[in-house]
């Protein structure tokens, strides 16, 4: 373990993607780089850990993109998914630059997958990383090492000297001990607040304590309160999150891809009280996954239960968990829980309320329930073949929105508006510059790979200056 | 999470395999780095005769153990390369042939030690009791040499019947391991799908990563390495192979009587299959050595480096045989060589080589199962 440093050219702090482009870029650009990671080795890189692929703009198909993606349809799906939450001049900034990306990266050791097909059609507008994520960030540490930027482990940045908007130096404690740094520059690339229950609970009161934190547990936000603090300008709806439902079974963290169920619009979803609480056919599930973490936060204890038949249980994807089981729906109901009859009221009403229909998983079908509320508008049919199955749904946060207000430099911004002279954000503490609201599938990480270059690049001229 | 899926009379190492796939399926993020992650994705309902064929489809690269975000200290655990290697141990023995020598391949290292030992110290013995000290200790010239030693029927008669037998009982568990998959022989081996699976064989493709920079071995860095130490292992046997063979037909076919010259087929072959038993071997120990060991099922080290050593003292032993063949230490290196080439015919179904059998198997019935084609994906968004 080599000593740790008292300064630097710059500093970056985080470890995931966005960090590691960050020092990669300001150390081919000539700094003397160290790299702060809160996280021990095996759990190092943030949510970058659990992403598959980033979404890149491009003007022909390529080895591992198929088709075209125009900057033109890039921004209109993000003008979508986000309402409008958005900075144009920075949204269209990044795509123009995630166009470069995999040339960037691919000498730097990440590896893509050949284009993927498949009813996803993500093979167009995502490059996926061979081996996912992870992949991404050995590779990416290894180039690091390689170019001698200084790793630290176990190092959480807890505040940063700033005076008239100039970053002087940060408090970083390593494996318990204190330590000031000073640098030229510093890149902030720590993440957002998602894993940190009290700050989540301060938004959504004490419901926050049952929601399950699907990345990193190392994201607390301490820098980016502290920075807010100290008068920087945030962006970004400070109550919302990325929230979808996941199995109520999933890791308290990290439990990434795997714990994400897609039963929900094949049957009904009860609350604590056997009641249904939103119409589960309401769209597709891709288009609908985003708003149920939403929806179950606000039921009784965050949790709901997800209930099929055997006739709809190969409808989706088999879950990791294995699906609770009974012959019918008052055992189903006693073996997890729930008051019997009062889910098998709930089940013989919606039975009833069901209208014959032609079934249909792949189109917004005609099968819906009449006369009930809320009503099931697509793929409702009646729960009637045992034995019936049952899956606990829980709010998971993937991410949260709140982040640091940065200019096309990646340089953080003063409240009154004016740039920080040595101070760069990149990934998710600044991706609220332009996911304000939704998702879009490997913006994130787009995000993250472009504004990571950028703050490097800026970064390092600081120290020339 | 263990608790699931667990079928009565399988073993704990299958219950391992089944838990991680349930997950992998649901990732599916490693479905780029090899043939095991598209072939679990397309299983719906797996026998424990599938999952022979799935370990033995594995090449241990580890790639997916460095990429996973479910590997240790995670708490779902995922180490599937050293679930499948447990499971890869028991179909060792489970179509080993005799059942009753199954055994063997516990404690293999010891075991294909002593059994080498054992072939040193029997063919020196008997050498030494059967010829007298002036025949054995002297210089012998011009064809007939290696025999005025040791006699040619007797060599013949050993090592012949030691490897008909060795073949046999690699064929025995080649084809057990091949009907356990519930598949006939003709429908499934096509020259195509024999083809496809002798290429792999030759470039060694699944070593290589998916990308083709290699497999993992000391971190998470990739390397070439192995695979090059491979082939270089791999090459050797086959040519060392191929120089007995041409020598048995210089011999009884055209009456041509060991030693032969240096530029002959047998010594040429000899000599590039000499140099492939030393620098493989080598290599592939130097690499074992530092490896890490978390992906690997460490107590079957035992089994590769006995395998290795082996092998290596046996092109060692056969160049100094070829260098001083024409000294009075001829006799006792010859004996050292050929004690330790019936070692190797002696252990060959009861070792590492197994290897070989099994995994062609797996290829083979990847190629012809047509796995190569990417299954449907589900309709779950990516994020």
């Amino acid at each position: 373990m080599a000593v740790f440093p008292d300064k630097t050219g710059v500093l970056v702090i985080g470890g995931g993607n966005a960090a590691l482009c960050a020092a990669i870029s300001a150390r081919e650009a000539g700094a003397e780089v160290v790299l702060l990671e809160h996280a021990h080795r095996a759990m190092r890189g943030g949510n970058s850990r659990h992403t598959r692929n980033l979404r890149a703009a491009h003007a022909a198909p390529t080895a591992t993109l198929t088709g075209t993606y125009t900057e033109e349809e890039y921004w209109q799906d993000l003008l979508r998914v986000t309402a409008g939450e958005t900075d144009e001049q920075l949204a269209r900034m990044m795509i123009r630059k995630s166009a470069e990306l995999q040339d960037w990266l691919g000498p730097r050791g990440v590896h893509f997958q050949p284009a993927l097909t498949g009813t996803l059609s993500l093979g167009r507008t995502n490059a996926f990383f061979l081996g996912g994520g992870k992949a991404l960030l050995n590779a990416l540490y290894d180039t690091a090492e390689k170019l001698g930027i200084r790793v630290f482990y176990n190092s959480e940045a807890q505040a940063l000297d700033i005076a008239d908007g100039v970053f002087r130096s940060a408090t970083v404690v390593n494996r318990g001990f204190a330590y000031e740094v000073k640098a030229d520059a510093v890149v902030v690339a720590a993440g957002g607040f998602q894993a940190n229950v009290d700050w989540l609970k301060a938004v959504w009161g004490d419901a926050a304590q049952r929601f399950i934190i699907r990345g990193t547990p190392y994201n607390r936000g301490r820098l980016l309160k502290d920075l807010m603090k100290k008068g920087m300008k945030s962006v970004g709806d400070p109550a919302q999150c990325h929230a979808i439902a996941v199995d109520g079974r999933a890791p308290r963290f990290d439990g990434g891809i795997v714990t994400r169920l897609d039963c929900v619009c094949f049957g009904i979803v009860v609350n604590q009280d056997c009641q249904r609480f939103y119409d589960e056919g309401e769209d597709f599930w891709p288009q609908r996954y985003a708003i149920w973490g939403r929806l179950i936060a606000r039921q009784p204890d965050q949790i709901a239960y997800a209930i099929v038949d055997s006739k709809l249980i190969h409808n989706f994807m088999p879950s990791v968990f294995p699906a609770i089981k009974a012959e019918n729906i008052a055992d189903l109901a006693g073996l997890v829980g729930l008051d019997r009859r009062a889910l098998e009221q709930t089940v013989t009403e919606f039975n009833a309320a069901v209208s014959p229909g032609t079934y249909a998983i792949d189109a917004l079908d005609d099968c819906s329930t009449r006369g009930i509320q809320p009503p099931k508008t697509h793929w409702a049919l009646p729960l009637d073949k045992p034995p019936y199955y049952a899956y606990p749904l829980r709010t998971g946060i993937t991410f949260t929105y709140l982040g640091l207000r940065v200019n096309e430099r990646a340089e953080v911004l003063l409240e009154n508006g004016a740039p920080t002279k040595n101070i760069f954000a990149a990934g998710e503490i600044m991706a609220g510059n332009i996911l304000g609201k939704g998702y879009c599938a490997g913006t994130g990480m787009s995000i993250g790979s472009v504004f990571g270059r950028i703050a490097g690049e800026a970064a390092a001229c600081v120290r020339r200056r | 999470m263990r608790s699931a899926q667990i079928e009565t009379g399988e073993t704990p190492a299958l219950a391992e395999v089944r838990r991680v796939m349930v997950i992998c399926n649901a990732c599916r993020y490693c479905e780029g780095f090899c043939p095991v992650f598209p072939v679990m994705e397309s299983w719906r309902e797996p026998t424990a005769a599938d999952f022979d064929y799935l370990s033995n489809l594995c090449h241990n690269c580890t790639a997916c153990y460095h990429a996973c975000q479910y590997a240790p200290p995670h708490e779902f655990s995922l180490n599937l390369p050293e679930a499948l290697a447990e499971v890869r141990a028991e179909s060792y023995e489970k179509y080993a042939w005799p059942a009753m020598f199954a055994k063997l391949f516990h404690k293999n290292g010891l075991i294909v030690s002593l059994v080498a030992a054992f072939g040193i110290a029997s063919v020196l013995l008997l050498t030494a009791l059967l010829q007298s000290p002036d025949v054995l200790f002297a210089e012998h010239k011009g064809p007939g040499a290696f025999y005025k030693v040791i006699d040619h029927r007797v060599i013949l008669a050993v090592a012949g019947s030691l490897f008909l037998y060795s073949i046999l009982a690699l064929m025995v568990s080649f084809v057990r391991f091949w009907h356990a998959g519930g598949r006939g022989f003709l429908d499934l081996v096509t020259p195509r799908s024999l083809l496809t699976a002798l290429r792999d064989v030759a470039t060694l493709k699944h070593l290589g990563g998916g990308h083709g920079d290699g497999c993992n071995t000391k971190d998470e860095t990739f390397s070439n390495q192995r695979r090059v130490y491979h082939q270089l292992t791999m090459w050797g046997v086959i040519l060392c192979f191929a120089a007995t063979s041409v020598a048995a037909a210089y011999h009884h076919g055209l009456g041509r009587i060991a030693p032969y010259p240096v530029f002959s087929l047998p010594v040429l072959f000899g000599t590039l299959g000499g140099i492939g038993l030393l620098v493989g071997p080598a290599g592939l120990i130097w690499i074992k050595l530092q490896t890490d060991p978390r992906p690997m099922l460490v107590r079957q080290f035992g089994m590769d480096y006995a395998f290795l050593v082996l092998l290596f003292f046996i092109g060692l032993t056969g160049f100094l045989l070829l260098a001083l063949r024409a000294t009075s230490a001829m006799g006792m290196l010859l004996a050292l060589h050929l004690g330790l080439v019936l070692a190797l015919f002696l252990v060959l179904p009861y070792s590492k080589f197994v290897h070989a059998v099994y995994r062609f198997a797996a290829l083979t019935r990847f190629a012809s199962d047509g796995h190569r084609r990417r299954t449907a994906r589900s309709g779950r968004p990516a994020a």
